[in-house]
């Protein structure tokens, strides 16, 4: 594969689209799916056939506002007489699909227009800029997007060292919630002594409630593959592994078809566009252990044991998987290197904030109107976030907490809102980044009960290897269970914030070491919860059974 | 140098398969394509879990003999993630998502209402074979949450009427 011949599948597929003069795409990711999206197609399909019109019925991955969907795109070509360009249809169902036919040329189905202007205004899409515009399964799709059009360039263009200093120039951090500089961490590995190295790819989206990676594997997989190969390039490593949760089938199955397409075009094997580069990628399912996502646990989950975390150094960069130098970045890490190859390190550092560079994707759920993927230059305000991308909390009820992070952050209450999101002001707040789950929760959520509920989650996900975390999480639990029952005193928010600091400092990994922070940060923010449970036996939001403990106070 | 003895001769050999069943030539698959690497111990427990349901004490076995393994170790890899099962599931399985979103909308509700219809804790199957109840950590639907799986079919803002209709339906087939 030369870029001569990647150009020229780029514009025979662009031709071929051209030559109809509508596009309808059908977002077919899981939220989606689950409402009927593939009947949809079908009938979308269906209706075009029938129809004069020459129409493209494409599906795509996911196209953001879940709580609309399923949702459809309607797209005319510049040369066809459209009242607009691009509409937006949501909670379509099989019997719209005449009627959205028909409409293509003419007004819109006006209701089952989607009016989400505030909603897309504020976002900047990087990662997710072919999410709702290509098929997943069709790499040609992906090319005609410029698709691996940088994995060519820095092949043929680049030294090694030039991609590591295109990195490091763009100010990319990890975004699989630590921050650490990708450059830097490439940089390290092209240095590590040996021959034989391995990029690994961390699809082991474990924090409930974060769903950023499924989309991307799922909607775009061809993005990972190139990031992973231009690392591959910048490292030195000629093989690659994408460890994906078992509890994504359809993100695994996607990835398996974009690995064997790769393959065929050439674009993963040996002597990739005829240069000396030879890389390929296989793929490792994990098994439901959320720990495996801390990266020596996941490497050693890669050679096939249990997925107990060790202690670092030496890092992965050094000492990884089969004790080779092995990088290790995020999906949504790897999803960002194309586009700053393509378009240079300075224009990723132009976005976001001082310290924090270029966009973070988010997984906006819980109680507000507009759930599902946003992603916004970092820098932005929570208050934006929620409010105008979000819609705000619905049914009359208040926002109470955003939390972020996972099991692993904290629970930002209202004050804080007009904070930028940014690695460190989220840290400053006890919380994280996280890998991007964002979950609001409004009034009729216990705070209290959520932080039991996050130490349940912490304490059964322990993989038992180091005390303070197997032992401690567990007597936080019980703490937590007094306190939501009625049975807690005020001792036992001492001796639990106690505890949490011994967890936090003494853990090995970053699970135990994050463990406390629902707990902390909920006790700075709404200690007032936690003094209404243990004086007045009482529970605020009203979700604790504490009707037992109020009597015998009574 | 005396001859080796049969027996350890027999043990440096892939043992023979369980039975004639099959699906052990897809188990025996997935370990020749990865050259029965011991790395491809996890590899090859989901293929017999994706074969038969789950994995029992002769599947272990064959697997950890086949890939030189100890059975201790094998075993320990086994219970240590969440996703292997060690009991056949029902013939209808029923998961609820308990991730941050849907525990925020009400997953505690809809699992102690499934507890209730079954008699059963979840993670456990009713005696009579026919349901499996089960909790996720997060399938990553978190946009509609409430979400459950039908067997395998994702189903999002499922209410306690919805999941009770489903069970009775299951119930009646």
């Amino acid at each position: 594969m030369t870029l001569e011949e990647l150009e020229g599948i780029a514009a025979s597929v662009r031709q071929e689209n051209a030559k109809f003069d509508y596009e309808v795409n059908v977002c077919m990711d899981l939220a989606c799916a689950s409402q009927g999206a593939d009947k949809l197609k079908e009938a979308l399909e269906k209706a075009a056939a029938l129809s004069e019109k020459t129409i493209l019925i494409r599906r795509t991955g996911c196209m953001g506002p879940c709580s609309h969907g399923p949702l459809v795109r309607a797209d005319a070509r510049r040369d066809a007489r459209a009242h607009s360009n691009s509409t937006l249809y949501g909670r379509t169902r099989a019997d719209h699909a005449e009627a959205i036919v028909n409409s293509l040329g003419g007004a819109p189905v006006a209701e089952l227009q989607c009016d989400l202007n505030e909603h897309f205004e504020s976002q900047v899409r990087v990662v997710l800029e072919n999410a709702g515009h290509i098929d997943p399964e069709k790499i040609d799709d992906y090319i005609a997007r410029d698709g691996y059009k940088a994995l060519l360039t820095v092949l043929l263009e680049m030294t090694p060292n030039g991609v590591v200093h295109r990195i490091t120039e763009s100010g990319l951090r990890g975004r699989g919630g630590g921050g650490y500089p990708t450059g830097l961490k490439w940089g390290t590995v092209a240095k590590a002594a040996g021959d034989v190295k391995y990029v690994v790819c961390n699809g082991d989206e474990g924090d409930p409630g974060a769903f950023m990676d499924r989309s991307v594997m799922e909607g775009d997989p061809h993005r990972v593959i190139e990031g992973m190969a231009i690392a591959a390039y910048a490292v030195g490593a000629s093989k690659g592994y994408i460890y994906v949760r078992a509890e994504y089938p359809v993100a695994v199955a996607r990835l398996t078809t974009a690995i064997r397409e790769a393959r065929r075009r050439g674009l993963l094997g040996v002597a990739i566009a005829n240069t000396h580069f030879n890389f390929d990628v296989e793929i490792r399912l994990g098994a439901g252990a959320f720990v495996c996502g801390e990266e020596t646990a996941l490497l050693a989950s890669i050679e096939g044991k249990r997925g107990t975390p060790r202690t670092r150094p030496p890092y992965p960069a050094a000492n990884g998987l089969w004790g080779k130098p092995t990088l290790i970045n995020n999906v949504e890490t790897f999803a960002n290197i194309a586009p700053i190859v393509r378009n240079g390190g300075r224009w990723f550092h132009d976005m976001g904030s001082e310290r924090s560079k270029g966009t973070k994707v988010f997984a906006l759920t819980g109680k507000i109107a507009n759930t599902g993927l946003v992603e916004v230059p970092m820098g932005i305000k929570l208050r934006e976030i929620i409010e105008k991308i979000g819609g705000g909390v619905p049914q009359g009820h208040t926002f109470k907490a955003v939390q972020t992070g996972g099991p692993s952050g904290g629970c930002i209450p209202a004050e804080m809102l007009d904070v930028g999101v940014s690695y460190d002001a989220l840290l400053k707040m006890g919380s994280i980044m996280g890998s991007g789950g964002m979950i609001v929760m409004d009034d009729t959520s216990c705070m209290v009960n959520v932080a039991r509920f996050f130490v349940e989650f912490c304490m059964t996900e322990s993989c038992g290897k180091c005390i303070p975390c197997r032992a401690g999480t567990a007597q936080m639990y019980t703490l937590l269970t007094r306190i939501a029952t009625g049975a807690g005193t005020m001792e036992d928010l001492d001796l639990l914030e106690d505890l949490c600091s011994t967890v936090k400092e003494a853990s090995l990994c970053g699970l135990g070491q994050t463990a406390p922070n629902p707990v902390l940060s909920t006790l700075k923010y709404f200690r007032n919860e936690y003094i209404e449970h243990i004086v007045h036996k009482r529970c605020p939001a009203g979700v604790c059974d504490l009707e037992v403990a109020a009597e015998v106070v009574a | 140098m005396a001859a080796p003895r049969e027996d350890t001769l027999s043990a440096l050999l892939p043992p023979p398969l369980p039975s004639d069943d099959t699906r052990w030539k897809i188990v025996n698959g997935t370990m020749r394509k990865n050259g029965f690497a011991r790395h491809a111990l996890i590899e090859t427990l989901h293929t017999v879990q994706s074969s038969f349901g789950y994995l029992d004490d002769e599947a272990i076995r064959f697997v950890a003999r086949s890939l030189r393994v100890p059975l201790s170790q094998a075993y320990g890899v086994v219970t240590f993630y969440h996703y292997f099962n060690l009991k056949p599931p029902g013939r209808h399985t029923l998961t609820i998502c308990a991730g941050t979103a849907c525990y925020i909308k009400g997953a505690d509700k809809l699992i102690a209402a499934a507890e209730k219809h079954l008699g059963v804790k979840p993670g456990h199957t009713t005696p009579d074979g026919e349901v499996s109840l089960m909790v996720a950590r997060c399938v990553g639907a978190c946009s509609r949450a409430p979400v459950s799986l039908l067997d395998s079919a994702v189903q999002g803002e499922m209410t306690r009427e919805q999941m009770m209709e489903q069970l009775e339906r299951w119930a009646v087939e």
